[in-house]
């Protein structure tokens, strides 16, 4: 029962005090700090060490949007959450913004009354197995045992490329992550499926990650994003256009090291730094709220190659490079 | 004036304020409406904000399409089953494991509780060992102690442990062969109904004939003879219409027969040891409630130990013992919730778990389970109100 109660206090939390204001923005700075909802600890995404610190590519937006409006990106208060608490927490008021891995999708753009604010992070659903299963595609995997988190899309992708290609499976699904490492680990599943940059993530708390290996099929679109409350465009626009900003110092080549030096230089990277127009205004936010952003999280690349790039998970851009270099990472300009 | 004082009785004129009874059916009329309208209030609330935030409410989705595989299922379940199928496989694994722990975990907790009061010290103090181990740890880390020591202490599908023909164990389940009924089977289910509905006609006529004429019958021989003699007559007679299906090791996992899966094998054992902890307590209190002088007066009367225990301490400890028990059953049924954790499939895990962030419909969702959870605990404490009713010392 314990587990269903703070389930519970949230769902009458939602009943009672549902009437958050519309204006988050405002309630935001009233307060001095931004409520940001991550995960529980997924390792180049968002995660926390031995001092409390909070890491990875979805704290960086939290922090960016903190480094706009208040020019300080540590203005930012943590919520861990499960995946099923995720979205409750969001629409109760409880976090101010949901940034944890999530991927858009239909329904949770309309029937659960949320915005997804664009995508950091473009993710498909592989699989791990172990090495000596000897097995060098998700096709041989007809008869195996899969282990996966509850609440997710991957449950209903597994079962619908299992069902799409005729292959019997029993799925092993538990509440938490690390429930499902520990499974997967003790032998109870041939197969861990969840996102493949989580697969990465996941495989550095195995006991030994050298003897395992992600198969190199792809069998779903995940794009992961912030989330916000629909009805609320000013937030929104604050959320997304902290996004937007990232991404396109990265492509003007402005990082947290050079932009000193960039100050002053072609239009458009003025008007990135607020030297020019009245962008920040419009936002509800500070003049130089890109800048801030910038010189205190870095761009989209910087916070790329912090978090991601890094040992053990070495994950490479591939579709979330530019799209200037290949990629599909593309933000509309800021004039 | 004074002969019409006296004539009729003695008017007292009491104000409907003053009258007791319409004062007690104004204040309740009072509270009713206050918490009725307390309620409107909410649902309207509720319904109101839910619908501002453009978020879906009411029950058609149970309708739709679940989606989702369940590994373990007493009913038919597929993929393609509504949400609603999904909600009652969850529902109908939440009462399997439900009952197999109250059954258990009653067995060992007689069993313990009677053992604390031996007088052999060793039995007697392994058995307050169990007791103080096992209701002081948490039970979710019983359950995750269960779970893992299972899944590491067993081998992988392909060096599974072979115990009779077709039994095998691996750490993905314990699977059996299982029966396949074929044509003419239903006479042999009859004869099973028959039987016992002789065994209860027997046992009737057998105590009404021991209190007419003090004479016993062997009902328990006779009994098991029924049991098993009319079913078996009525295999034979229709040719054995039963043959079996043996799970074989196919790719990952052995495919066919019957599987428990560790899941459920875990959150049995950690939920059945668990609360047979706290009900060897009750026994214990409960038998230690009997008055000393019942089992010396039944000594007197020269009954041994397993007699005074079974037909004198026993049935005047139960009017002690059933209130508390209820608790307990409620208790477990209750914490079988814990098994999200550990990927048991009861109403919580997929309900709450998979459903709800499927529809995100949660007010539904939790008001739904929290209806289920209630029901299921009515239930459980009327059966044992009316067990208790019949145990109750009749007072003469």
């Amino acid at each position: 029962m314990n587990k269903i109660t703070s389930t519970v206090m949230m769902a009458s939390l939602l009943a009672i005090s549902a009437s958050t204001s519309a204006a988050t923005l405002d309630d935001v700075i009233g307060k001095g700090f931004v409520q940001c909802g991550v995960s529980q600890g997924l390792p180049g995404f968002s995660q926390f060490d031995d001092k409390g610190n909070w890491s990875g590519v979805d704290v960086d937006i939290c922090r960016a949007m903190a480094a706009a409006i208040f020019n300080d990106s540590e203005a930012v208060k943590y919520t861990p959450l499960s995946a099923k608490e995720r979205f409750t927490a969001l629409q109760s008021g409880e976090i101010d913004v949901l940034s944890r891995n999530t991927t858009w999708t239909a329904t949770r753009d309309t029937a659960l009354g949320l915005n997804f604010a664009g995508v950091n992070y473009y993710d498909g659903q592989g699989f791990l197995v172990r090495k000596d299963l000897g097995v060098n595609d998700a096709l041989e995997l007809g008869g195996a045992a899969v282990c996966t988190q509850t609440g997710t899309t991957t449950e209903l992708n597994v079962s619908d490329y299992f069902r799409a290609n005729n292959l019997e499976y029993t799925i092993v699904a538990y509440e938490k992550a690390d429930e499902v490492v520990a499974a997967y680990d003790a032998g109870r599943c041939d197969v861990y499926t969840t996102d493949q940059s989580g697969l990465y993530a996941q495989r550095t708390k195995l006991k030994d990650p050298s003897a395992h290996k992600v198969l190199p099929n792809v069998i779903s679109k995940e794009p992961l994003g912030p989330v916000v409350r629909q009805g609320d465009d000013q937030w929104f626009n604050v959320t997304r256009w902290s996004l937007f900003c990232m991404i396109n110092a990265e492509e003007m080549g402005v990082t947290s090291k050079n932009i000193k030096s960039k100050m002053g230089g072609d239009p458009a990277t003025k008007r990135l730094l607020g030297e020019e127009g009245s962008f920040g205004e419009n936002l509800g936010v500070s003049p130089t709220w890109c800048a801030n952003i910038v010189s205190q999280v870095g761009n989209y690349g910087e916070s790329f190659a912090r978090n991601l790039s890094v040992p053990p998970l070495n994950i490479s851009r591939g579709v979330n490079e530019l799209w200037s270099k290949g990629g599909i990472q593309y933000a509309p300009p800021i004039r | 004036m004074i002969k019409e004082e006296s004539a009729g009785p003695p008017t007292v004129i009491t104000r409907p304020w003053n009258n007791p009874k319409v004062r007690s059916i104004f204040f309740q009329a009072v509270l009713l409406i206050v918490v009725v309208s307390f309620g409107m209030y909410i649902f309207g609330n509720t319904a109101a904000n839910l619908e501002k935030q453009g978020i879906a409410t009411g029950f058609r989705f149970m309708g739709t399409t679940a989606g989702f595989g369940i590994i373990t299922h007493l009913i038919e379940y597929s993929e393609d089953s509504s949400y609603g199928r999904a909600f009652a496989v969850g529902l109908l694994n939440t009462l399997l494991v439900a009952f197999t722990g109250i059954i258990a975990a009653t067995i060992i907790g007689v069993f313990i509780g009677i053992a604390r009061l031996s007088k052999n010290w060793l039995i007697s103090h392994l058995a307050m060992v169990y007791v103080e181990i096992f209701r002081n740890i948490p039970l979710l880390l019983q359950i995750f102690f269960w779970y893992f020591a299972v899944l590491r202490a067993l081998p992988a599908p392909k060096a599974s442990l072979n115990f009779a023909d077709g039994v095998f164990v691996n750490n993905r389940g314990i699977y059996l062969p299982s029966a396949i009924y074929e044509e003419g089977f239903s006479l042999v289910i009859w004869a099973l109904v028959i039987a016992i509905i002789a065994v209860l006609v027997m046992t009737r006529w057998a105590h009404k004939r021991q209190d007419a004429t003090g004479q016993q019958f062997h009902t328990i021989y006779y009994s098991i003879g029924l049991l098993i003699g009319l079913p078996l007559l009525a295999l034979v007679v229709t040719g054995f219409p039963l043959s079996w299906e043996i799970p074989e090791l196919k790719g990952f996992n052995f495919v066919g027969g019957t599987v428990i899966i560790p899941e459920f094998i875990a959150l049995w054992v950690s939920l059945s040891i668990y609360t047979a902890s706290f009900i060897a307590e009750i026994v214990r209190a409960g038998v230690q409630a009997v008055s000393h002088g019942q089992t010396e007066a039944s000594n007197a009367l020269g009954l041994t130990a397993g007699p005074t225990l079974r037909l004198v301490i026993l049935p005047q400890a139960l009017r002690v013992i059933i209130p508390p028990l209820s608790s307990q059953y409620l208790n477990l049924t209750k914490n079988s919730s814990l098994a999200t954790a550990i990927a048991y499939p009861e109403l919580v895990s997929v309900f709450t778990g998979t459903i709800l962030n499927q529809t995100g419909q949660a007010v539904e969702i939790i008001s739904i389970t929290m209806a289920v959870y209630l029901s299921i605990s009515l239930s459980i404490s009327a059966f044992m109100n009316w067990y208790n009713a019949k145990m109750a010392l009749v007072e003469r």
